[in-house]
């Protein structure tokens, strides 16, 4: 099976309504140029499940921008005072989950662990509701996997077969989304042929990634 | 008391936390925070401590300069920095699982407000202005010492209080607390002060401080 595909091709995969996670730390890590093909393509009434949202109008900035965003779950809004502004307008809903705990949590929806225990957030306002159990005389939070429909992820390196290799702290939430989502989708810099990645070296096994988009700026 | 500029609050706070760092062997592996905490590496003189950046990196160098930046290659405050000799890269997950599971021997925070119970407050003032946690909670509750470096006091009064009144980051957490006039450690239920700046008199620091403490038969003098 050939997964390597357009931009073009790999947004017309989403439909309106999606939830969807964006690979990215700041602006690293963040697949640009499907960003930029899913601005192009309008694709409205989103959930964007990432770690932050960029800048105002910058990388994953320019989807609320453009009014394509209808939620957040994401742990650091604090760079783009866009987000916390249409928040504040009740214009889009957000989540807040703890850097860690939304990090696990996609492990988990990888892993085929539904929820699990972790003391992050006991006893502050993102505890809420959730059930809270002791173990060994500490409390610890019942957190629920994250899942998504579909991931969108930046590594640096792919095989033909969608084996993957990153780039230093571009890595990020990209190899956690690729094995959350049952569709994952990789923008990367360069495709060898299978048999080039050194296999100590994979990071993403091929069996997480179902089309790969090579970017066309390096 | 000596009223200090904030640089050389910031200064001050940096060389104490690295003081202690250098004097505890057991603090190797530590996760530097943002704004005074980065600075603390400029003045630790131990050459066997491995820094942390919760976003996938252990063995982070110092901040990158021109040709030298890697745009792949950022700190946890999205600033660029260099590879150190033996560094490692992780996914998010395994970096936030090695400060949860214990593994990470220290973070340096700063901090809005740290109570009698060690309770820290540091990741939002509730004013609509602000909407994200990021790593904070995740990093107080999970690190083994949580040293915080905060001024001591803010424009609205102590910043040591005896009851956080902004939204906690974790509770019973704070291990150490540096400010530019002192140096509490909250061991075993209490506070105990352990250093103070030769520029104000303990009688000054306590009108300064709302929280009860002790005074260590030991007391030390801050470095400058």
């Amino acid at each position: 099976m050939n997964k390597l595909i357009t931009a073009q091709e790999a947004i017309g995969k989403i439909r309106d309504g999606d939830r969807i996670m964006i690979g990215g730390f700041g602006l690293r890590g963040c697949p640009d140029e499907l960003v930029d093909e899913l601005v192009r393509s309008g694709r409205k009434e989103l959930t964007i499940i990432s770690n932050d949202l960029g800048s105002p109008n910058q990388g994953l900035g320019r989807l609320l921008t453009n009014g394509q965003v209808k939620g957040l779950i994401g742990s650091y809004y604090n760079w783009n005072s866009e987000a916390v502004e249409a928040y504040n307008n009740g214009k889009i809903s957000v989540t807040l989950v703890p850097q860690g705990t939304l990090a696990e949590s996609m492990r988990a929806a990888g892993v085929g662990i539904p929820a699990y225990y972790t003391p992050t957030s006991v006893g502050t306002l993102l505890e809420g509701v959730k059930e809270v159990r002791e173990f060994s005389g500490r409390k610890y939070v019942l957190e629920e996997a994250i899942h998504t429909d579909v991931a969108l992820i930046r590594a640096s390196r792919a095989d033909t077969l969608g084996n993957l290799v990153y780039s230093k702290t571009a890595r990020n939430f990209n190899p956690l989304m690729a094995i959350a989502a049952p569709l994952t989708i990789v923008e990367v810099d360069e495709v060898v042929e299978a048999g080039e990645l050194d296999p100590e070296t994979v990071v993403t096994p091929h069996i997480y990634v179902n089309a790969i988009v090579k970017r066309s700026s390096k | 008391m000596k009223e200090l500029s904030k640089e050389e609050k910031q200064e001050r706070i940096a060389k104490n936390v690295a003081r202690i760092i250098d004097e505890d062997t057991s603090l190797t592996f530590i996760n530097l925070g943002v704004g005074i905490p980065t600075m603390v590496s400029n003045y630790v003189s131990r050459s066997d401590i491995y820094l942390m950046a919760e976003n996938g990196m252990l063995g982070v160098g110092p901040i990158a300069t021109g040709d030298d930046i890697n745009p792949d290659l950022i700190n946890a405050g999205r600033q660029p920095v260099l590879e150190t000799k033996g560094c490692s890269y992780m996914d998010s997950a395994e970096g936030f699982g090695m400060i949860r599971g214990g593994h990470i021997d220290a973070t340096v925070l700063g901090a809005l407000e740290v109570d009698q119970n060690a309770d820290v407050a540091n990741w939002i003032v509730p004013s609509g202005k602000q909407l994200g946690v990021g790593g904070a909670m995740d990093l107080v509750g999970g690190a083994r010492k949580v040293i915080i470096a905060m001024t001591h006091t803010s424009k609205t009064g102590p910043k040591l209080v005896k009851r956080c009144s902004l939204p906690l980051t974790a509770k019973s957490s704070a291990s150490i607390v540096v400010t530019e006039y002192a140096v509490f450690f909250f061991e075993n239920g209490k506070v105990t002060l352990k250093k103070i700046a030769s520029d104000i008199t303990t009688e000054e620091l306590a009108r300064i401080t709302d929280i009860e403490y002790v005074v260590s038969e030991q007391l030390g003098t801050m470095a400058e």
